[in-house]
């Protein structure tokens, strides 16, 4: 049975992709979108949807996510993920390989694509694993993996430290058209670091990871990027020195693509002040001259896309000593609403700007259908209130997990509806422009 | 204006002000008299319940502790926790909130892990004093460490303290920075560049970049222990070497201006960083250091236990109650 066509009306309408912007109607019909424009007539039993003062947007894709799903299902599920996608405004997640077992073969990437389909919320794509078991030593299977679902491999949370696996990594990789992501961190430099090397780190006595343990790998990476032709897209990049030489590669025309998370165009080091686990991350939480940097390369480009680095964590695992607490936190709920706000709001980017940066350009960089609204494109759509005013309540969230710095923040535009393939995969309870049922 | 209070808990010099730091320094002066009594005893914590747990092996601190707590008439615990609560299996918060089921009254907690102690205080009703938190801070070292310059120069205030060592991976050098500065004294901080944190400098305190310019500037070395395994880390090349480099000698302190008080906080690597002849000579203060700490550790818990400041609480045997 195919969906009811849905009918969005009077909403601004952006769509990146065409550069396009403006009040407009958007149908969408047969998991495709139909038409866009002014006053498109209500088809047969459609789904009619009021977006007068919100925004229509192509659905957002987060490039960095980790689902925990198989092995740690007790942290977060492929359908407590994905249904966390889209209440966050994310039509689209990649799942980054570190699962239990590692997603290094097609049994795994066939299991995630089943499980999605199964949740029938956000898409999830795999990304495989870059070595075998991600020991960093053997290269996994890419053929087969590519071929099972997978989007791009990764070791993501253990740095490649050999350069020699990286190299063939990369090379291997041009076979199947995909992107190579590094997690960069020089690890005999970063060892046993629980924060950022800096006065924060000094003052609390905790061991510090220096900015040169990103910037060493960024610029390794980008020297085996010109080697070998491949496409190398850096992770959750945190530093004024990776953005420094992020610019410089692409300037000289390198295949370099890159990423940075809600938290790092944030929050500051000073955050882990009092000990708080929940500002405990890894790349860690930098100065402010760095979360400066990373604004301003998100605004001119030299950094592609927004990402989440979403990585839940049982509560009581965050509830102990800093130095024992796993690094990371959720964000497919919050990172939407902290770009509008931190970004948008700020005068930084445009609303387009932004869109273009959580959702054309990532569909884009990884080869994935969506962000656009293009007569045919899959219907994934996100419908954003940008001016609605809410406070972070982590106890609302639909991840399994609840381990966010944010908690008690004043945020300004959320996500109001989400629309996967055509059918309404969430919507806010009290939605104004809800239809009708 | 009403005398201040220390709060619940003692987790670090940073956060009080010169004032508490004074009226614990003041506090542990009637205090130390009591150690000198033939029966070294009086009623201010009776009834009161201290559990010392220590998830770091502890000599020194743990004993002064211990005797601080008992000439105050506290019934005491020790917990020693071999290794880290990981280890064990249970996690901090739960050890500690199962030691409250029982009705204690403080805990001393020494811990490997920076914040430990915050993180206990923040989770327990139970006052919490900190004995030593991995990098962080060793706040009755502090005292002690303060309480012995004022006994010996009769001021803090413009004083020039080189604290000499590691101390990158030291507590009790955060603990001093912050108490001689927030009393006016000037600080110093030597050693090589291997063991100084980053950014120092933002603490106020000024980088001397070899011993001999520390002696020639101080009024006091506070010299560190420099820890064995830190040369297989890779700070340094040789324990041999920073000795030749970095150890306080009496050829250097010869050179100096001036006669230098030397401190070290124990225990000491005798030829390392600093030489015997140094440590026995009639300049250390390490002995009366010991002794201070216990005074400072009564002032402390009495304090913590809402014990009132005045002149001969501990004499007149003021009950805490």
């Amino acid at each position: 049975m195919s969906a009811r066509p849905i009918l969005l009306r009077g909403g601004r309408v952006i769509d990146p992709a065409r550069g396009s912007d403006g009040v407009a109607d958007v149908l969408v019909a047969d998991e495709r979108v139909e038409a866009v424009g002014r006053n498109i007539g209500e088809p047969d039993g459609a789904i009619v949807v009021d977006a007068a003062n919100l925004v229509v947007a192509p659905g957002l894709i987060d490039l960095h996510t980790h689902l925990r799903e198989p092995g740690q299902e007790d942290l977060e599920t492929i359908a407590t993920g994905a249904m966390a996608a889209v209440a966050g405004g994310f039509t689209a997640v990649c799942a980054m390989p570190n699962t239990d077992p590692v997603c290094d073969n097609q049994g795994v990437v066939g299991f995630i694509v089943r499980q999605a389909l199964r949740a029938g919320k956000a898409r999830v794509y795999p990304i495989g694993a870059i070595s075998v078991g991600q020991k960093g030593q053997q290269l996994a299977e890419f053929g087969e993996l590519v071929g099972a679902g997978a989007v791009a491999v990764s070791d993501d949370g253990k740095p490649v430290m050999s350069s020699h696996l990286m190299r063939t990594a990369l090379e291997y990789a041009r076979v199947f058209g995909i992107p190579v992501a590094d997690h960069c961190e020089e690890m005999t430099l970063a060892q046993g670091g629980a924060m950022h090397e800096g006065i924060v780190s000094t003052r609390l006595g905790l061991k510090g990871i220096p900015a040169a343990a990103e910037e060493i790998m960024v610029a390794r990476d980008i020297l085996l990027a010109e080697l070998t032709g491949g496409h190398v897209h850096l992770c959750h990049m945190s530093t004024r020195g990776s953005v420094e030489l992020i610019r410089r590669a692409k300037e000289q025309g390198i295949r370099v693509t890159a990423e940075a998370c809600p938290h790092h165009f944030t929050l500051t080091h000073e955050a882990c002040e009092g000990y708080d686990t929940n500002a405990k991350m890894n790349p860690p939480l930098r100065e402010a001259e760095d979360r400066e940097a990373i604004r301003q390369a998100l605004r001119d480009g030299t950094i592609d896309v927004i990402a989440t680095d979403h990585a839940p964590h049982h509560y009581d695992a965050k509830e102990r000593e800093f130095d024992d607490a796993p690094n990371g936190i959720i964000g497919l709920e919050t990172a939407l609403p902290l770009a509008l706000t931190e970004l948008v709001a700020t005068g930084l980017l445009t609303l387009p700007e932004l869109l273009l940066r959580m959702s054309t350009t990532p569909a884009r960089i990884f080869g994935l259908p969506g962000g656009t609204l293009a007569t045919g494109a899959p219907a994934d759509v996100v419908v954003i209130d940008p001016a609605a005013r809410w406070e972070v309540r982590p106890e609302e969230f639909h991840s399994k997990s609840r381990n966010t710095p944010f908690r008690g923040r004043l945020l300004t535009g959320r996500a109001e509806m989400t629309i996967v393939g055509g059918r309404i995969a969430w919507q806010r309870r009290g939605f104004a422009g809800a239809p009708a049922q | 204006m009403s005398a201040p209070s220390l709060g619940k808990d003692l987790v670090g010099l940073e956060p009080l002000s010169a004032d508490q730091l004074r009226l614990i320094l003041d506090t542990a002066e009637p205090f130390k008299e009591v150690s000198e009594r033939p029966i070294k005893k009086v009623p201010a914590l009776r009834g009161k319940t201290i559990v010392n747990l220590f998830f770091e092996a502890s000599t020194r601190t743990r004993i002064s502790f211990e005797f601080a707590e008992k000439r105050l008439s506290a019934d005491t615990v020790n917990v020693a926790a071999s290794g880290s609560s990981v280890s064990k299996g249970e996690t901090l918060v739960d050890t500690a909130k199962n030691l409250e089921a029982m009705r204690i009254d403080m805990v001393v907690i020494r811990h490997g892990s920076s914040g430990a102690a915050q993180f206990l205080g923040q989770r327990i009703a139970s006052n919490v004093i900190n004995a030593g938190d991995g990098k962080h801070e060793h706040p009755t070292q502090g005292l002690l460490d303060l309480l012995t310059l004022r006994d010996n120069f009769k001021r803090i205030e413009g004083l020039k303290v080189a604290i000499c060592g590691d101390v990158l991976h030291s507590r009790v050098a955060r603990s001093n920075i912050w108490g001689l500065t927030r009393l006016g004294a000037e600080v110093g901080v030597c050693g090589p560049p291997t063991l100084l944190p980053r950014d120092v400098r933002e603490l106020g305190v000024t980088i001397l970049p070899r011993i001999e310019d520390a002696i020639a500037w101080a009024d006091a070395l506070n010299v560190l222990r420099l820890q064995l395994e830190r040369m297989q880390a890779g700070f340094i090349p040789s324990l041999r070497e920073y000795n030749r480099v970095f150890g306080v000698t009496r050829e250097r302190l010869e050179r100096a201006p001036k006669e230098l008080l030397i401190l070290h906080p124990g225990p000491m690597n005798r030829g390392v960083e600093i030489d015997s002849d140094v440590a026995d000579g009639e300049h250390s203060v390490i002995l009366p250091q010991v002794t201070n700490g216990v005074a400072v550790r009564m002032a402390v818990l009495y304090l913590l236990a809402g014990g009132r400041p005045g002149p001969g609480q501990a004499a007149a045997g003021g009950d805490a109650a």
